[in-house]
């Protein structure tokens, strides 16, 4: 029964993200640090941006750009966003400048890098269906400059439709699914120590 | 939009240019806050408790 892929799950489960190390209740002194304050700070923005976006999609245009309720849920979407983006890049430059890919650290700093990606094809996406005078803007420049590179055709951002679902349902999904996995990747292989860092005055290096 | 926000929004963006750079006072302002945050996010050190454990 041990060789079924469910068993075969579990043990590398357990092995590779054991409880402890997925919840646990102390950390590094070196991860006292405003750098990943940021971190949580773009989670928490996050967090917000999904909450007030099912607000607007249960509601609909119709009433965000004409209540007061509306436009207030409306603005909190558009200004979380602002923020999400602010606090990520300041924590992608800190992560940068730490070089947190250091001690098998790759993936973590890659899924991150792709997060940021895939944050700005969403947000994208989101000013492309504002359904205002600002989104036909955007998407009448963006045409020209997607068909000069061949993919107008498939990636049509004047189709209100095709970027509404993207928006609200594919690109989400993405960021989402990546921004589980970096945060599993950092409660796997833990944060990374400072550069200057002794390896003796290091707890759990490349836990 | 009412008031003082929408005068002081209700205008086209006003623009820097330098030969071939060229870049809005908007984007500007908001690149300069994002390293000022970024400076203080590696400056300002981080709050420690009475026994200097950082918190």
């Amino acid at each position: 029964m041990s060789e079924m892929w469910t068993a075969k799950l579990r043990n590398k489960w357990q092995k590779e993200l054991p409880i402890e190390k997925l919840l646990p209740d102390d950390q590094p002194a070196y991860v006292a640090s405003w750098i990943y304050v940021f971190g949580v700070l773009t989670l928490a923005a996050l967090a917000m941006i999904i909450f007030s976006g099912i607000i607007l999609a249960f509601q609909g245009p119709a009433w965000y750009h004409t209540s007061d309720n509306g436009k207030f849920v409306n603005s909190l979407h558009f200004w979380s966003v602002q923020l999400f983006f602010v606090f990520m890049v300041v924590h992608l430059w800190g992560k940068f400048w730490m070089a947190a890919w250091r001690g098998n650290r790759f993936a973590t700093w890659a899924t991150g890098a792709v997060a940021f990606i895939a944050s700005i094809a969403t947000a994208f996406t989101g000013y492309l269906v504002q359904t205002n005078f600002d989104s036909q803007w955007i998407s009448f420049e963006a045409k020209d400059g997607f068909n000069s590179v061949g993919v107008g055709a498939w990636f049509t951002v004047t189709n209100l439709g095709q970027m509404l679902l993207l928006h609200v349902a594919f690109l989400p999904l993405i960021l989402g699914v990546i921004t589980f996995v970096h945060v599993l990747m950092v409660r796997k292989r833990g944060v990374v120590p400072p550069i200057d860092a002794h390896e003796s005055s290091v707890s759990e290096v490349g836990r | 939009m009412t008031g003082w926000i929408a005068d002081f929004m209700n205008h086209p963006a006003t623009y820097l240019k330098s030969g071939w750079f060229q870049i809005s006072v908007t984007n500007l302002v908001v690149i300069l806050l994002m390293l000022t945050i970024f400076a203080c996010a590696v400056l300002i050190p981080f709050p420690k408790d009475k026994d200097g454990h950082k918190k």
